[in-house]
């Protein structure tokens, strides 16, 4: 089977550094993957192309790289599920962080951020004699995030590292709620009051889930995000914009069965915060002048009364 | 063709011009439409960081009643579609939890048995009314109108729940109706990315320099315009492009972002009016001129 490659290639050492596009066209077995494809190209027609891999089965998580833009394990994908017509792959290094050579990232970013969550179990105890041991029940849980291999393509798909390289990232999240919810973990509290009021932290995900999409073993960090930010509310996190911007949505729908749009910005800003409430009115002018303003009095559901008593119920049950 | 109608709280808020433009649209190609107006909001994934499970139970509500209405849904969010599509996928795998959501709607008089879909008007065109069928009622071509695709993350992701196994065409659905309108589709890594929104107001720069990347890439592999299925992405492309292309690119806002019953109204013909294109914030003047110097059909 032929397949055919447009692989990136960046050389540090050839005038402060080059990067320009190089194809390849190789045969190998219909089973391949496109790992087995790229080893092909390197063994046999340019021994120059630079890549990291080891395990060839998913499990070491060297081999992140960007296939046709998204992240993926290449010893993960093979060739016909990506190019069952013999499309032209396109090949490039990971994003959002640092590249080495060719395919080679620097693995720096990603440590850098997981070693900010203190990746390490903090007991308030030393066990009498053994291990620090904890029933299978309440670990099961954790396995989604136990089963990170480290590859890095969530933080090369991460939105929001696109656009700000303080944000501390999804893998690094997914990592600090695995201790979170550890309960040999004396720290919880702690962990989720530095990573709710971090410049950085968890409320800085957009929840757009393409980690969720490109990771290779459903760690789903996203989720993980998500529940981190609801354990934050439930011990009394709430001086985040991301908490008043949820709690308004919550009550906002429990009051009118619908979103106040208008009641949202401004509870999201903060009421009293004068920069960020001077900072709405001209949006809000704008929108005004062009016949579109949400209004002021918020278009309720019918039945909004029901909704209402719904969320009651359910509070109620909660309880 | 008939739908229960889930126009959401933007299209009946901050963007009244799609819900007028989708009626309309609606009206031209026959498909007719109860409005789900007891319906509560999705929670659009924000309602479920503080209770995922008031959220399914509010969905399963909407997915209640359209079942006793014997309709599909249909949405004109990107956003609705997302968090419906994944309450569906929620209670259809596993039926302990929705015996227990249906518990709660039971004072209503509700029970969802799980046979509900959700469509986006997006999918709707595609699948349901058929390309072939909406290009006939096309009145112009819009030849060498360039159109970036936008679609927000909740109609791209996660692809289980969006069934797009089951629906190979949701992938490129946006591609395929620009090109059906005669349109040049702008294609962009940005396209699939997040607009902003869900940030605007918890981390205001890292939501400017979003909008400001996606349009002014857009604009510069010269987009006419860009189209989205998400009137939340609208909010933030446009109502905040004026402000992220000044304080990131130093530039001026100047690409339309137009919804998707717009786009379709244009190869209808529609006015400018009809399809509340007057009410953008960044100007779609320009993109409009050059849509009606385009000859009508036959």
């Amino acid at each position: 089977m032929q397949v055919k490659l447009k692989v990136k290639r960046f050389d540090p050492a050839d005038s402060g550094g080059k990067t320009w596009w190089q194809e390849y066209e190789v045969d190998v077995h219909p089973d391949s993957t496109v790992l087995d494809s790229l080893i092909e190209v390197r063994e046999q027609a340019d021994g120059t192309l630079a890549m990291r891999c080891a395990c060839r089965a998913s499990i070491c998580g060297s081999c992140g790289m960007k296939v046709n833009g998204s992240a993926k394990l290449v010893c993960k994908t093979r060739v016909l599920d990506v190019a069952p017509n013999g499309e032209q792959l396109t090949i490039e290094p990971m994003g959002n962080q640092h590249v080495v050579r060719d395919l080679v990232i620097s693995l720096d970013t990603f440590f850098n951020q997981i070693n900010r969550v203190e990746p390490f179990l903090q007991p308030s105890f030393v066990p009498e004699k053994g291990e620090y041991t904890a029933s299978n029940e309440s670990m099961e849980n954790l396995l989604t995030s136990m089963n990170c291999i480290m590859c890095g393509c969530c933080v090369s798909d991460c939105t929001v590292l696109e656009v700000d390289s303080n944000f501390i990232g999804p893998a690094a999240l997914a990592k600090a709620w695995r201790f979170t919810e550890d309960p040999r973990d004396s720290k919880r509290d702690e962990r989720l009051k530095a990573l709710n009021d971090e410049n950085g932290g968890m409320w800085d995900c957009t929840r757009c889930m393409k980690c969720v999409d490109v990771c290779p073993k459903g760690v789903a960090p996203m989720d993980r995000i998500m529940e981190l930010r609801e354990a934050a509310i439930e011990v009394g996190n709430t001086n985040t914009h991301g908490y008043h911007h949820t709690e308004s949505f919550y009550k906002s729908v429990k009051k009118n069965g619908r979103l106040d749009e208008t009641r949202l910005a401004i509870d999201s800003a903060g009421m009293f915060n004068i920069p960020r409430m001077l900072d709405l009115i001209p949006i809000g002018l704008a929108a005004m002048q062009k016949g579109k303003l949400p209004p002021l009095m918020p278009h309720k559901a019918e039945d909004h009364k029901k909704v209402k008593e719904l969320y009651e119920r359910v509070e109620g049950e909660s309880k | 063709m008939k739908y229960a109608f889930y126009p959401g709280c933007v299209a009946r808020g901050g963007a009244p011009e799609l819900y007028e433009s989708a009626l309309a649209v609606m009206e031209r190609l026959g498909i007719e439409h109860v409005e789900l107006t007891k319906a509560a909001c999705t929670g659009a994934g924000v309602l479920q960081e503080k209770n995922l499970k008031m959220g399914d139970i509010l969905n399963v509500r909407t997915f209640a009643m359209a079942e006793q209405m014997g309709l599909p849904i249909m949405v004109l969010c990107s956003t609705c579609q997302g968090v419906m599509s994944q309450a569906n996928h929620h209670v259809k795998r596993d039926p302990k939890y929705l015996a227990e959501i249906n518990k709660h709607l039971a004072a209503e008089g509700l029970e969802y048995k799980g046979t509900t879909s959700v469509k986006h008007l997006l999918w709707a065109l595609i699948e349901d009314v058929g390309l072939d069928t909406l290009k006939e009622t096309f009145t112009r071509e819009l030849t060498g109108m360039n159109m970036a695709p936008f679609y927000g993350c909740y109609m791209v992701r996660p692809t289980d729940a969006l069934e797009f196994n089951a629906n190979p065409t949701r992938e490129t659905s946006l591609e395929d109706l620009i090109e059906s309108v005669g349109g040049t589709v702008t294609d962009f890594a940005g396209k699939t990315a997040c607009c902003g929104f869900p940030i605007l107001f918890i981390n205001q720069a890292n939501s400017m320099k979003m909008v400001a990347n996606h349009t002014g890439t857009a604009k510069d592999l010269g987009a006419d315009a860009m189209v989205t299925p998400c009137p939340l992405c609208h909010l933030n492309l446009d109502g905040y492009q004026p402000k992220s292309r000044k304080q990131v690119r130093g530039d001026k806002a100047d690409l339309p972002v137009i919804h998707v019953p717009q786009l379709i109204g244009l190869a209808m013909g529609m006015s400018e009016k009809a399809l509340g294109l007057q009410k953008h914030i960044v100007s779609t003047k320009e993109m409009v001129r050059k849509v009606e110097a385009l000859p009508m059909k036959g």
